[in-house]
């Protein structure tokens, strides 16, 4: 019987045994997807806004009112002037202005035909924070929509006969790359959570258990340990991904634009320098607490506040934003947005791809070195 | 009488602290070999240096005709290994495990069977073959890790402190099993720091903050140290 084949088939025992796991495997993607996107990106009430209104008739009142009495919004101030826009973003007291036009109602008012100029609205978030600005902008665009076509209505015209053209501006971070932030973002987490974190805690078991010993003695080689370890975790991993790929698709409309076999290939990639980090931290931890520990401080956190999934790289300090460079995850991000949004292939992506297997070469030798040194 | 095992000086040290200070000894084929010692005294890491799982800092050790660390693949093959903490799988079945170590040694898929099938009747474990070894009592494990590690036919196995926390009755069985084994001609180095389990020995050899004090044959240590029993032998060279 082939030596790697029995261990491989112990090792998924252990997994398929062990339901704390399986849950940790299976549960948390779909709840983590579904809490990021939901929680983090939708439900937000009561955001403070501004309103320059320098017409102030009866139709800009009425849907300033409407805005406000929706429970997304509260009027925080009425600016006089477009020179108080800025101090008030920066002040941070707002999330996003409304802007009327002089002649709001003249211009809404008028048979669309002779309408030289239609009513625009200017509507400015703050997109330092992409995912809020992004869901307010939609909740107001939504309730112009509704305010347009309810006076549509009662006047007898049809829905068509005016318009209101709202105008969208973004701040800090015009190309809104918050829109399709979560999928991607927790794809990384996630990827990085099992590889990393299941890989360096079941090493970490053997050690603790103490067959580690037993292994080591044997005539398998470290590197058949290793690969016999990891290979059920690369598999389960992969799985994975293509559930969070699919929530994201289905669920929050994600795009695929690029090739699947290239995404795959990417993830895989990002899989093994994960691995290896996994395998690292197991050869510097004595038990399985450590390497929890370890995982989650090491890898968990930088990838979740560094990477640019949550907080936008561009507005982070530049020491910050140094140290976002050499967290996977900041690479393996722009290239799930890049293929599935953006649809592009190696051709822009190449330059990523190759840090990370980069990464992926360094870290797996430097694990294989320490794994042989350290017991 | 042939060694098949051969130290000379071997030493390892760890920053400033000197584990075990050039020992140089020969283990014979065929005989149980009791490596004694305080916790501390050098035993464990002595032992991980035979079985390659420690590089020494300097000295020689051929194990079984090869040197450990020039041959170690030729070295794993003919050991087996039994540890201070338990050596098997809890969450796998009898049955797994044993299947699991075969396939490690490299034994036929049919050579797993008929070894199973010969195990579990030696041991009367037949109806808990497919039970998790993590509900037999700890007795029975420790059997069966030691038949485990005989699986493969090794030439000699090394069996770190294999009887603590069992009881006397089981401690008793388990030198059973020993003894078994050493009559088809394995040969045993036994760690323990049950003095009276020295007694079973062959020979043993006594540990003493790194260094070999004393080793012969239990009758002989008495004699020479005017001792009623090996726990004096052990108490006068630990006085020094």
């Amino acid at each position: 019987m082939n030596r790697f084949s029995a261990f491989v088939q112990k090792e998924f025992r252990h997994i398929l045994r062990d339901r704390r796991t399986l849950l940790i495997l299976f549960g948390m993607p779909v709840i983590q997807v579904l809490l990021f996107g939901f929680v983090l990106t939708n439900e937000i009430k009561n955001a403070s806004i501004a309103v320059l209104d320098p017409s102030k008739d009866a139709e800009s009142i009425a849907l300033t009112n409407k805005l406000v009495s929706s429970g997304y919004f509260q009027l925080n101030r009425n600016l006089g002037s477009p020179d108080e826009l800025d101090p008030a973003f920066r002040s941070g007291k707002i999330k996003m202005a409304i802007v009327f036009p002089p002649d709001f109602a003249q211009s809404l008012n008028e048979p669309s035909s002779l309408n030289a100029h239609p009513a625009t609205i200017q509507i400015i978030g703050d997109a330092s924070d992409p995912n809020t600005a992004t869901t307010l902008i939609n909740y107001a665009n939504a309730i112009i929509g509704d305010y347009q076509q309810e006076k549509a209505a009662h006047s007898g015209l049809s829905p068509n006969a005016m318009s209101i053209v709202t105008q969208t501006r973004m701040r800090y971070n015009p190309e809104q790359k918050g829109v399709f932030n979560f999928v991607p973002g927790v794809m990384t987490l996630i990827l990085m959570l099992v590889s990393a974190m299941m890989t360096s805690i079941t090493i970490a078991r053997e050690k603790e258990l103490g067959t580690m010993e037993v292994l080591l003695v044997s005539p398998l080689q470290p590197i058949q340990i290793i690969l016999g370890k990891t290979a059920p975790y690369l598999v389960l991993t992969l799985l994975n991904a293509v559930v969070i790929v699919l929530v994201g698709i289905l669920i929050f409309g994600m795009p695929m634009r690029g090739s699947i076999v290239l995404l795959a290939a990417e993830c895989v990639l990002y899989m093994f320098v994960a691995l290896s980090l996994g395998i690292l931290i197991s050869t510097r931890s004595k038990d399985q607490m450590t390497a929890m520990f370890m995982s989650a401080l090491g890898l968990m956190m930088p990838t979740m506040l560094l990477s640019g999934f949550i907080f936008p790289r561009e507005s982070m300090p530049v020491p910050l934003q140094v140290i976002g460079n050499v967290i996977p995850a900041t690479w393996f991000n722009t290239i799930i947005k890049g293929i599935m949004i953006k649809g592009v292939g190696l051709e822009v992506l190449w330059k990523q791809t190759l840090v990370l297997g980069g990464m992926a070469l360094f870290f797996l030798g430097l694990s294989l070195r320490n794994f042989k040194d350290r017991l | 009488m042939n060694n098949i095992i051969s130290t000379d000086k071997l030493t390892r040290t760890f920053g400033a602290f000197t584990a075990v200070n050039a020992i140089s000894f020969e283990v014979h084929e065929g005989e149980i070999f009791g490596f004694l010692g305080a916790n501390g005294a050098g035993k464990t890491t002595a032992l991980k240096m035979l079985t390659g799982l420690l590089t020494p800092t300097s000295g020689k050790a051929m194990v079984a005709g090869y040197d450990v660390w020039r041959e170690p693949e030729q070295v794993k093959r003919r050991i087996g290994y039994m540890s201070q903490k338990f050596s098997l799988y809890e969450d796998l079945t009898v049955r797994e495990n044993i299947r699991l170590f075969g396939g490690i040694y490299g034994l036929k898929m049919s050579e797993i069977k008929a070894k199973t099938t010969q195990l579990l009747e030696k041991l009367q474990l037949e109806a808990e073959a497919d039970k998790l070894v993590g509900s037999l009592p700890l007795g029975w494990k420790q059997k069966l890790a030691f038949s485990v590690a005989l699986l493969h036919d090794p030439k000699i196995v090394f069996l770190d402190e294999p009887t603590s926390g069992v009881d006397p009755l089981t401690r008793r069985q388990f030198w059973e099993l020993i003894y078994e084994a050493a009559h088809t001609g394995v040969t045993l180095m036994v760690t323990t720091h049950y003095m009276e389990e020295a007694e079973y020995c062959g020979r043993v050899s006594m540990m003493v903050d790194g260094s070999i004090e004393a080793l012969d044959t239990p009758r002989n240590l008495k004699d020479k140290f005017g001792a009623k029993n090996m726990d004096e032998v052990f108490r006068k060279l630990a006085r020094g």
